[in-house]
């Protein structure tokens, strides 16, 4: 059986997609079978994050409905061949979700996958609650600025009430994930730090991803960050909070700035001039 | 309707202070109103300047977004996701109808939640977040940061206080009493604070 888990956000824009395809191919690269499920109906991005979009027969909607059978919609990533892509409907709104059909098809994702990851839509309505439901794990992603702080509060008190986990008063594993944390402005106060966020959140950290250029080639490039330029800081970050998913223990490292790896010998003369 | 307007105008008329920033929670029970004597009544009262927090004794349908519609007797204690909180929530309500004085909840509050305890005192173990509000008939206790709103001695009563570890506070309450957050006095925010009403006045005092 395998592990449910959601990527959430409240806010829109934080890094939700970027991370569902970034997490699903680190795991992926360990060797583990992965389904990521787009739940943005209407707005669908994952697929094209992913480099599918033009591979998308069969989606989400079309397998409730009983037009297409799961194995029909899956398209499976030409790069890693364990990871596979539910996409959503472009053409619907998120009414054609139907608590029902969401409840059979992540029951059936479970049965062959290790991992199936739900990228959520932002917001608190109808398609992000659905997207949490049968959740084991939430990942709440966060940018370490104030609005997406409070909208992280949000979603938390929701998945606290709203997972099938939670009316059965069982814990639904929760962590934060800080994404474009950029050391320099938060060494200048300009952004929140890593303690703020996690301070007012009160949850665990599973990952801290800088701010990185690689993000948007990536995306560009329709591969996920950890495909494209597994290198890149952010790249790394990802792979790191795959590891903890899978029970590792990982030292958590803070991102920082180029200069202060420096500051011994350039930063003398910065401070000079 | 109109007759019970008018009474409700002439004991306005004698104490007019009586309702003035006191939240009011209608029990309309024994009425059986439809939606739109609903809507007329809340008109009404909002005209008055009577400010209703939430409505009792009514089916949770027919409450206006905006409103916390409570099902369970004066005795329960709820928290409430947003308004128009739906089905699942009643049987939780039922179950702590039984005469508490004390609510002891051990984790934070979330931003959006309201928690409502009409009977006594509440204590938070954690933080109450910004944009989430806890409201009781005797004092609150915040093991934690207060970012959102307090409101103590909701039910009537002058001697509730509100104590927390670091005082961020949206708005503070003692008895319909208010002070927002531009109110505070700058040397006190971030700190542990005592909250209490002195001759009608709410005041801030260091805790050690």
């Amino acid at each position: 059986m395998g592990t449910v888990l959601v990527v959430t956000s409240g806010k829109g824009g934080v890094g939700k997609t970027t991370s569902t395809a970034a997490l699903g191919a680190a795991l992926a690269m360990t060797g583990d079978s992965v389904a990521v499920v787009d739940f943005d109906v209407g707005l669908r991005n994952l697929d094209l994050v992913l480099g599918a979009e033009r591979r998308v027969v069969f989606d989400f909607i079309n397998v409730i409905q009983g037009h297409a059978k799961l194995s029909q919609a899956l398209i499976r990533d030409k790069r890693l061949d364990k990871l596979h892509l539910l996409a959503a409907s472009q053409t619907r709104d998120k009414d054609a979700l139907t608590e029902e059909g969401v409840e059979d098809v992540i029951g059936a994702l479970r049965s062959s996958f290790d991992w199936v990851i739900c990228d959520s839509p932002a917001g608190i309505e109808r398609g992000a609650q659905l997207a949490m439901r049968h959740a084991e794990i939430a990942i709440v992603v966060t940018n370490p600025e104030v609005s997406s702080v409070r909208d992280s509060d949000r979603i938390i008190g929701l998945l606290d009430a709203r997972t099938v986990k939670a009316e059965r008063g069982e814990n639904i594993q929760k962590h934060i994930l800080i994404t474009r944390y950029d050391p320099t402005r938060a060494m200048r106060g300009e952004m929140m730090s890593v303690d703020d966020v996690t301070e007012i959140l009160s949850l665990p950290l599973i990952g801290i991803v800088p701010e990185s250029q690689s993000v948007l080639l990536a995306s560009n490039l329709g591969s996920p960050v950890t495909l494209a330029d597994p290198k890149s800081v952010a790249a790394l970050a990802y792979v790191d909070a795959a590891r903890r998913l899978k029970g590792e223990t990982v030292k958590m490292s803070i991102p920082t700035t180029k200069k202060s790896m420096f500051a011994g010998f350039g930063g003398f003369f910065r401070r000079a001039a | 309707m109109a007759a019970w307007i008018a009474d409700l105008d002439a004991i306005t008329r004698q104490s007019s202070g009586f309702f003035a920033n006191r939240p009011v929670i209608l029990d309309l029970k024994s009425l059986s109103p439809s939606r739109d004597e609903v809507t007329e009544l809340l008109a009404a009262l909002s005209a008055r300047a009577i400010r209703v927090i939430a409505l009792e004794g009514i089916d949770p349908s027919l409450a206006p977004p905006g409103l916390a519609p409570l099902t369970g007797g004066v005795g329960s204690a709820k928290i409430i996701d947003f308004p128009g909180s739906d089905a699942r929530r009643r049987p939780e309500g039922a179950e702590s109808r039984r005469a508490a004085t004390s609510l002891l909840l051990d984790k934070p509050v979330r931003s959006g939640q309201s928690v409502f305890f009409p009977n006594g005192d509440v204590t938070v173990v954690g933080a109450v977040a910004s944009g989430a509000e806890v409201i009781a008939g005797g004092s609150i206790h915040i093991e934690g940061a207060l970012r959102g709103r307090a409101l103590a001695g909701a039910s009537g009563s002058t001697e509730a206080r509100i104590f927390c570890r670091k005082l961020e506070a949206e708005l503070v309450a003692i008895d319909g009493n208010y002070l927002t957050a531009e109110q505070c006095e700058p040397g006190l925010i971030g700190k542990p604070v005592q909250i209490q009403l002195n001759d009608g006045v709410v005041t801030m005092g260091l805790l050690d």
